[in-house]
């Protein structure tokens, strides 16, 4: 058989029939063909030139950062551009080339391949079941409830098992300090007596910057870490107190005059026009960062929810539900902002176990 | 076929010795048969099919790009000071995970080019994955026997968006710690269970030290290997059951009509591999994507305004911003927090949706048959606007996810545009549904008008007795009245522009200046038709000889009455 016969040959025997496939160019050596021609060679010349100018830009290219504004910047920042562009357009244009070739120059093909869908054979499916149903007779399993009732036991608490290993050194009590389990409290709940300070983030760990009445505009809004002397100096300390998730605090001066409706038994929280409410949002915990002193209201930017200070930070638009706890603060005789407890419920998101609190 | 099994020892010849490596190969693993199977599949061609390739494709560009990145990010919550390059940073705590995404995009050759990579790749990957997934929706072809490959098509959505949000929660910036803070957030408000969950996840309040390794490990290992092997079954399935295709000249249920993988298929899926690679690169080099440094390390207190997800996230985030707060309370002693019902209360229920949907319209159809052919939304109203309701819904929370950004441009209020946003999913949905559907009918009708009286000419003619008509172009010919011959409906476009018939003619074959040679093109067109008229006789040949086989068969098995059975009809 001749080469050609062969490939039918291999078509049929795999139910495809091949029904169209002519050549791009039955005629060898048309002008057209050589333009084809050449317009498939041209994509892949320039696909090769741009991955030669990635390389080079990728080697000679000054690649080392330079920070805004010092000599050499532009140059620099044009680094990654051009390497993207030079690579990704030898890439494109060797696609580009592959195409245009299957496109212009491979021959135009229609073929036509039988389905076999839908069910198997009758025969193949009779007797597959009865293969399984004969095995299935063979072991006598069927009639002894009690190997299938002690094997799916063991199966089960096998499985069980399998799941315990898996999850058990995953799987901690949220509850486990009971009364002290760290969903109930935060970083301000003052320990062994010592004073807890209010104190703002100065951008430098080690400088402690406790806060004071007159170190706030009436208006005006301060974020606020709990401090204790005792960790003066201790980085580890002074970082955990400033990162942990429930610690952060906006302390507001209001300006004179603006009549705040105290929640029931939170009347003395305040010191004066000085508020300290939580700022982590109580729908899913993002910091209520925008006070707008104009009309009290604080604003989180992650789902907009609206508190207003006036109604001591109860919800007043948005997804959230609930108030931000305040945390009761007083002057003390040095002059300083302290807490004077923790707050009394526990601040942020919501969970199952948290009790109604207003 | 002689020269793979007979052995040949003629020395030299590039030809010879690859035929005797095929030799060599096929009598270890005998694969002439299989591979000559595979070779001869035929892949129906139609651009919307390359929906699913480009996520194919850019999942492996993510695997690429993402081991790469794997040599240099280290997950780790250990606090550092940043000492590096990058000024504005210099002398700031953070954690080792954070300052190595740094070190990626300012200290690693390429690195911030390969991180955008990664990060636009994962982009494509999802969005080409939604997207095929409405060409899969709108033209039926998730119905009977492809429903299996339906839902792991939803499954593949689903991971590829956790995959993504464990991908871009690992640097540990600001942007990714409040997505983090904000999946903290409603993992706690999951009823019973939250908590537990939480400090399973965790390992205790957040954001503690594990969870950025946990995610690492999730990212790397766990999801890109389901979603591999999910892949690998999904893309199986459609090899094993072959694709589905569109109505068409000698396309039946029973066959596939277009390319053979050798050579078409497989060099064009090469070819769209690379196109989709090097899109992918050059969006990478010239457009910057998450700029890690912006804004610092994640710190509870610290939030930029105007903070969005990456897109795939961006319709719960909207979910999140524009339900109302109903929280509910179970004796006061339990909470079921308000964002419980828009997040880990709600996403999983349109999964679950999504995924049975084949089955609720089998249910509702009592269409129990094997579709391959598939259907041009038109013509299944029902669906068609089901699916441009769902995709309103989807956009609508989309839009309220960045309520905070079309607030600022348009200069609306913030709570105007959530208040929209609340009224617009309740609205927007059932209006595009009743749109879609009468467009539907419409479009219906345009096609039969079509098959009923021909294609609009444009030109209008007075009639002797002064009426106006405006001249049809039958598609059939006219009848013994000059009546035009109404054609039936076949589920495939329609011509509705002279053009598509050819009566603008064809552009002269040339280069840009000059005509090819009048009797080159002349020649090239008589060669190309008798190659078509050969091809045409010998198909005849073949179908003449198939009858005759097929009643010879019949005769021997002794049903001759049937011989004369009419045959499915081959074109």
């Amino acid at each position: 058989m001749s080469p050609e016969q062969l490939a039918r040959l291999a078509g049929e025997l795999d139910e495809v029939e091949v029904v169209h496939n002519t050549p791009a160019f039955p005629i060898p050596g048309t002008r057209a063909e050589k333009r084809a021609e050449r317009s498939v060679a041209l994509w892949f010349v320039i696909s090769a030139l741009s991955g030669l100018a990635f390389v080079v830009a990728f080697i000679w290219w000054p690649w080392e950062y330079v920070n805004v504004g010092e000599p050499g910047y532009t140059i620099y920042s044009m680094y990654t551009p051009v390497i993207g562009f030079t690579f990704g357009f030898s890439i494109l244009a060797l696609g580009i080339a592959v195409i245009q070739a299957v496109k212009k120059l491979f021959p135009h093909e229609v073929s036509v391949q039988q389905r076999h869908d839908g069910p198997s054979d009758e025969l193949d499916r009779r007797t597959v079941i009865a293969q399984l149903t004969d095995a299935g007779k063979g072991t006598t399993l069927g009639r002894r409830k009690l190997i299938i009732r002690s094997a799916g036991l063991a199966a089960t608490v096998v499985g069980i098992g399998t799941g315990v290993v898996a999850l058990g050194g995953i799987i901690r009590n949220p509850w486990a300090e009971g009364d002290e389990a760290p969903l109930w409290h935060t970083g301000w709940r003052p320990e062994n007596g010592e004073t807890v300070y209010l104190r703002t983030d100065t951008g430098i760990l080690s400088e402690i910057a406790r806060v004071r009445p007159e170190d706030m505009e009436p208006g005006s809004m301060m974020t606020v870490f709990p401090y204790r002397e005792s960790e003066r100096g201790n980085e580890e300390e002074l970082l955990h107190a400033q990162r942990a998730s429930d610690a952060p605090v906006m302390l507001i001066r209001l300006r004179p005059g603006t009549v705040v409706n105290p929640r029931p038994g939170q009347e003395d929280f305040n010191y004066g026009d000085y508020y300290a409410w939580s700022k982590v949002c109580t729908h899913v915990g993002c910091p209520t960062s925008l006070y707008q002193a104009q009309d009290n209201r604080i604003l989180c930017p992650c789902h907009q929810s609206q508190f207003l200070a006036t109604e001591d930070a109860m919800p007043v638009f948005g997804p959230a539900a609930r108030p931000l706890p305040q945390l009761p603060i007083t002057v003390n005789d040095e002059g300083y902002f302290v807490a004077v407890s923790d707050f009394v419920e526990p601040v942020g998101p919501a969970f199952w176990e948290r009790p109604k609190t207003t | 076929m002689s020269s793979i099994t007979t052995p040949t020892s003629s020395p030299g010849g590039g030809s010879s010795k690859a035929a005797d490596a095929l030799d060599q190969l096929d009598q270890r693993f005998h694969p002439a048969a299989g591979l000559r199977k595979q070779f001869n599949k035929v892949f129906p061609t139609h651009w919307s099919f390359m929906l699913g390739e480009v996520a194919l494709y850019s999942f492996i560009i993510l695997l690429l790009s993402g081991t790469y990145l794997a040599l240099f990010f280290d997950p780790s919550m250990e606090e550092i000071v940043y000492n590096g390059p990058y000024d504005p940073l210099r002398g700031v705590h953070m954690s080792r995970a954070y300052e190595s995404a740094l070190e990626i995009s300012f200290e690693v050759r390429g690195g911030l080019f390969m991180r955008q990579v990664h990060h636009w790749a994962a982009l494509l990957f999802v969005a080409s994955m939604i997207i095929h997934m409405f060409r899969v929706f709108f033209t039926g072809a998730f119905r009977k026997p492809r429903e299996t490959n339906w839902v792991i098509g939803i499954v593949l959505i689903l991971l590829g968006t956790f995959e993504g949000f464990t991908g871009y929660s690992l640097p540990d910036d600001l942007l990714s710690g409040v997505g983090l803070r904000i999946a903290s957030g409603i993992t706690l408000t999951v009823p019973v269970m939250g908590t537990w969950v939480h400090w399973a996840l965790f390992g205790g309040e957040f954001p503690g030290t594990e969870i950025i390794p946990r995610l690492y490990i999730i990212h790397v290992l766990v999801l890109p290997g389901i979603i591999l092997a999910l892949i690998a079954v999904h893309l199986g399935l459609v090899w094993y059951q072959k694709h589905t295709q569109f109505p068409g000249p000698g396309r039946t249920e029973n066959n596939v009509v277009g390319v053979r993988i050798m050579p078409q298929f497989a060099a064009k899926g090469g070819a769209f591999f690379a196109v989709t690679a090097g899109v992918i690169c050059l969006i990478s080099g010239l457009f910057q994507i998450n700029g890690i440094w912006h804004l610092g390390p994640y710190d509870a207190s610290h939030i930029s305004a105007g903070s969005q997800p990456d897109f795939y996230m961006l319709w719960s985030e909207g979910m999140a911003r524009i339900f109302p707060p109903w929280e509910f309370y179970l004796f006061d002693t339990y909470t079921i927090p308000s964002a419980f019902i828009p997040t880990a209360g709600f996403l999983p229920v349109l999964f679950l949706v999504a995924a049975a949907y084949p089955a609720i319209e089998r249910r509702f159809t009592g269409d129990d048959a094997i579709h391959n052919l598939l259907q041009r939304p038109r013509d299944v109203p029902v669906r068609t606007a089901l699916g441009a309701m769902a995709i309103s819904f989807y956009l609508w929370l989309v839009m309220c996810g960045f309520n905070d950004w079309i607030a600022l441009f348009f200069h609306i209020s913030l709570n105007a545009t959530t208040w929209a946003g609340r009224l617009g999913l309740l609205i927007v949905p059932p209006i595009v549904y009743w749109v879609t559907y009468r467009w539907c009918l419409g479009l219906q009708k345009s096609d039969r008008a079509v098959l009923e009286h021909g294609i609009e000419t444009g030109i209008i003619k007075r009639l002797p007795h002064g009426e106006f008509i405006e001249v049809h172009q039958p598609l059939a010919g006219v009848d013994s009245h000059g009546h035009p011959i109404e054609l039936e409906y076949q589920g495939t476009s329609v011509p509705k522009r002279m053009n598509q018939l050819g009566s603008a003619g064809e552009p002269v074959p040339g280069s840009l200046l000059s005509p090819d040679p009048a009797d080159e093109t002349r020649a090239l067109a008589r060669a190309r038709h008798e190659v078509h008229e050969r091809e045409l006789a010998e198909r005849d040949e073949r179908a003449a000889a198939r009858r005759e086989l097929e009643s010879r068969r019949e005769e021997l098995s002794g049903r001759p009455d049937d011989g004369g059975r009419p045959q499915q009809p081959g074109d």
